[in-house]
């Protein structure tokens, strides 16, 4: 072993992506003006730009229209605690190229997980099985794209050792455990993700990402007589170690004892429509299911989503504005450069009540013959990009959450959930309520739980009658699923009324 | 790899596991490959191939536990990954629980193969993959106005996997699949709506090939005019595939990890009659042909048939070595093989034609369960059932219980068994369920 014992110690992680790297590589014949950061990249990929531009001339050999390879090397690693002691970890790498050949709106994708030029020769000739035709392609110039910073940070989770990790999660057991007699167990985790991703293109574009991502939380279960109740408490952004602290540490433990407390005495309301307040925060989970989904522009493209042929529509009231942004600053959902090299916007979805744009990857930008907004998202350097979700939500409204609230006669309210899903052509969407409370004369009366909430994605936002000026973005650990992909996001909502939905519930 | 190739690797990684300060050790090592087509508009919309391997390892160091996956096989980087992941567990806390499996308990070899790999994976013809995706569309392209999007795809895949853990337990296992898949969309006065219907099998000659893109385009026509009907207490019908989503739960409830974590609603239940009498349910990992066939588990224990509810009476948890020796309860295996429903003698249409009034769910649309109380709440869709006929296509609404309540209020189980899951669940008729609607 060759590096410094002590040294390696203090390192290790589990795994620091960057170390992982072998021994600096020769560029050889770099015959292009590029900078000393994308060097970096090209050294820990073990590549050159006249091997990219080669991958990238057999992937275009059989007439494709554009070709692009991602490099990606992800370490994961988790700490968990069970029973009072920090008494597991993982950690997992991941590593390799995705080749993806475009022929209009077709497309030809393999992967390599060895980083050679035989290699990713191999898997370009397989991509570039979508067109089949015989062409010679001549690359261009090596174009090098600066990315973003939208993710300072400090400590690079590379740099820290399980040594320094673990004590921050030992302390939330204790937090937790010290706030309530009634709790009799707890879970809790901290999961740090590291990630260099490489790109180029037909076009010559080259460019990179550093994007580094941090999850805590914990799960507290208490118990009252014969109950047992359980919920949870978690934080994700894009930042460093500096993050971890001790405020941070009080906060996720009085919400998850808070959040389940509140569980003993709720119950359910009865079964059918009504008005649902959404309280600010993680409620933009109605933005991302009633009508960010269908605002993918894949669906609309095909004809699929219950928005097709609705831009430019007046399709919510005045007062909607609803955003997809990946550009807020460390932010989970945020991306310097989205996964097919594009910049990143801030993206009006509904301006003024209007639809004004739908989520584009490069096929869908092509096809509507607009700018890519920076949606072109994937899983990882094994799955095809395709138009996903960043940070959703809607700016503030003029009303007061009171207000709001005050103007329900019967209704609940809702602010912590757990999952939701859509139907993207018939638009209906749905929402799980982990609690949340009656609205009864005007007052939040009874506590609720374990409710699902299902709506019409079109009617839902028209239904919309007022928000609040409280916009919060909800900072948990949100992934969203699309074709099998996982991707991590985030929402928020101002607190919002809208007339009518379906709550799950009891019929007398 | 050849399958001696991953056993060397194996043995390898974890002898030098072994030296760098483990005392157990367990590793596995998987090589998987994989294709798929994706047709729409009578063109291929995605082509998609791939070959990928991965180590496993995980650790017992000094009384502590980790577990580690890479995918960067040179034995240069391996060695230097187990190091640091060695280092790195030593800075966790004790954990008495944690050892490999009890030797005695391990699968031992000599079984009869359990017919979980096609060996004629490869010799698929790519052009007849991209033939077939293509024949599905077909079925559907111009046969009604209303369609506004097709697309078919053909996937198949092909892993395999040894193991091996420093206290003599070696096993490898394999297994295929190959499937076909149709979606369709199709106008209506102002939603699209969508269905999809799939088929797949472990034996390429086994998949059934026909009637894909003609069953997604039927679903998707009965949906036109989908709408929501008021709240009310009524029978629900759940057709075999879309049974599992409901039956999940009362499966997590048994998890040995659940039950320590108090987070099952079946903490010591062991022999009570916890559902209907009609649910007798027996977990077989020896199906020959069978999609959750196996002779070990992840931990490299011997499976055993057993009999998981019996007339409603629970009759065994899925304990994993950690969480037996939490529990003080001896290890059965942490997880499912091929769960065999005890069928009634009514397919779904004979189970609609004895409803009075009540609902069929072809579909559910997000929910979720409480693990620690069982109370549930899920969007549906489907259909509903007057005087035993489907009158009225319907969506937009919810079902809410609890799973105890549900599972003990079984009407009758049906005989139409779902072969294409491990869970082999035929569709179930349940009593006095609660719909919200408008």
């Amino acid at each position: 072993m060759n590096v410094n014992r002590r040294n390696f110690i203090k390192t290790s992680g589990m795994f620091a992506a960057g170390s992982v790297i072998l021994p600096p590589f020769v560029q050889s014949c770099q015959n292009v003006q590029i900078t000393d950061n994308v060097k970096s990249y090209l050294n820990h990929f073990e590549v050159s730009t006249e091997m990219l531009q080669k991958v990238i001339a057999t992937a275009m050999s059989k007439g494709g229209d554009y070709a692009d390879l991602f490099f990606e090397h992800k370490t994961t690693n988790s700490l968990g605690l069970e029973d009072g002691k920090v008494n597991r970890a993982y950690s997992n790498i991941d590593f390799g190229v995705g080749i993806r050949v475009l022929k209009g709106d077709q497309t030809g994708f393999a992967y390599s997980e060895t980083i050679s030029l035989n290699d990713m020769q191999n898997a370009a000739k397989m991509a570039a099985n979508i067109a089949n035709t015989k062409a010679t392609f001549n690359p261009g110039a090596v174009n090098e794209k600066t990315p973003s910073d939208f993710y300072k940070i400090v400590n690079k989770w590379d740099d820290v050792s399980v040594k320094d990790k673990v004590p921050f999660v030992q302390k939330i057991n204790d937090k937790v455990f010290a706030l309530d007699e009634k709790v009799i167990k707890v879970n809790a985790f901290l999961n740090d993700e590291t990630s260099y991703v490489l790109f180029f293109n037909s076009e010559g574009r080259l460019t990179y990402d550093y994007r580094p991502m941090i999850s805590f939380g914990v799960v507290c279960i208490m118990q009252k007589g014969d109950q047992v109740e359980n919920a949870y408490s978690a934080r994700s952004f894009r930042k460093g170690f500096e993050w971890l602290d001790d405020n941070l540490i009080d906060e996720l433990s009085k919400e998850a004892i808070d959040k389940t407390n509140i569980l003993f005495e709720a119950t359910k309301p009865k079964a059918g429509e009504m008005p649902v307040v959404m309280g600010a925060g993680g409620s933009g989970i109605l933005l991302h299911e009633a009508i960010g989904h269908t605002f993918e522009a894949d669906f609309n493209r095909k004809g699929t989503s219950i928005f097709s042929n609705k831009m430019g529509k007046k399709v919510a009231g005045d007062f909607i504005n609803i955003i997809d942004d990946g550009t807020l600053e460390n932010n989970r959902g945020s991306i310097n450069i989205d996964d097919e090299g594009n910049d990143v916007q801030r993206t009006y979805l509904v301006k003024d009540g209007i639809l004004n744009s739908y989520l584009h990857d490069k096929i869908s930008a092509n096809y509507y013959k607009v700018a890519p907004t920076g949606n072109g998202r994937r899983e990882s350097f094994r799955n095809i990009p395709i138009p996903r979700m960043r940070a959703t939500y809607m700016e503030n409204g003029t009303d007061s959450k009171e207000d709001i609230i005050s103007n329900v006669d019967y209704g609940v309210y809702v602010d912590n959930f757990s999952n939701g899903q859509v139907q993207i052509g018939a638009g209906d969407f749905t929402f799980f309520v982990k609690s949340g409370y009656l609205i009864e004369k005007g007052k939040l009366t009874q506590p609720i739980k374990d409710i699902n909430i299902i709506g019409n994605g079109p009617q839902a936002l028209s239904d919309i009658s007022m928000a609040a000026n409280d916009f919060l973005i909800d900072n948990g650990t949100w992934t969203c699923g699309k074709d099998g992909q996982s991707v991590p996001v985030t929402c928020g909502l101002p607190t919002v009324l809208v007339k009518k939905l379906t709550v799950g519930g009891t019929n007398a | 790899m050849t399958k001696e190739e991953k056993y060397s690797l194996a043995k390898w990684a974890m002898d030098h596991a072994l030296e760098k300060g483990a005392q157990q050790v367990s590793v596995s090592i998987a090589n998987s490959q994989s294709s798929s087509v994706e047709v729409r508009d009578e063109k291929i919309d995605k082509l998609e191939q791939a070959i990928q391997s991965g180590l496993s390892i995980r650790l017992f160091v000094d009384r502590k536990y980790s577990a580690h996956s890479t995918n960067r096989m040179k034995k240069k980087d391996l060695a230097r990954f187990i190091e640091e992941a060695i280092e790195g567990t030593k800075f966790l806390s004790e954990d008495e629980f944690r050892t490999l499996p009890e030797p005695a308990l391990y699968y031992k070899g000599g079984e009869k193969p359990l017919d979980t790999i096609d060996l004629d994976f490869s010799k698929v013809n790519p052009q007849t993959k991209i033939d077939l995706a293509f024949a599905i569309e077909k079925e559907v392209l111009e046969k009604d106005e209303r369609i506004i999007s097709v697309s078919a795809s053909y996937y198949d895949d092909l892993n395999e996997r040894v193991m091996v853990t420093s206290n003599g337990f070696e096993g490898h296992s394999s297994s295929s699949q190959f499937g076909l898949n149709a979606s369709v969309s199709v106008k209506s006065d102002d939603a699209r709506p969508e269905s999809y219907w799939g088929e797949s099998a472990i034996f390429f000659d086994k998949l059934k090939k026909e009637d894909i893109g003609k069953i997604a385009l039927k679903r998707a026509i009965d949906k036109i005019g989908q709408d929501k009907i008021a709240s009310g207490k009524m029978a629900m019908v759940v057709e075999n595939r879309q049974v599992g989503r409901i039956f999940g739960p009362l499966i997590s409830a048994l998890m040995g990890s659940a039950i320590q974590q108090k987070n099952s609603f079946l903490i010591d239940k062991l022999g009570e009659k916890i559902v209907s009498d009609k649910l007798t349910i027996t977990d077989d990992p020896f199906i020959i042909g069978g999609r959750g066939s196996r002779l070990f588990d992840g931990e490299g224990l011997a499976t055993k048939k057993r009999t998981v509810f019996e007339q409603g009476v629970l009759k065994t948890y899925y304990i994993d070595t950690y969480y037996g020796k939490k529990l003080e309860m001896d290890p059965t295996s942490g997880g499912t093989t091929n769960l065999v429903f005890e069928t009634g003698n009514k397919d779904v249409e004979a189970l609609i034609a004895s409803v009075e009034k009540g609902i069929l769910v072809a579909g559910f649309n997000g929910g979720n369960c409480n693990g620690t109380t069982g109370d549930f709440s899920y969007g549906i869709e489907g259909f509903l059932i007057e005087n035993g006929k489907i009158t009225q296509a319907i969506s937009e609404m919810n079902i809410t219980g609890n799973m105890k309540n549900l599972w003990s209020n079984i009407g009758e189980i049906g005989n139409d068994v779902n072969q294409s899951s491990s869970w082999l669940t035929p569709s179930i008729l349940f009593q006095d369920v609660d719909f919200s609607g408008i």
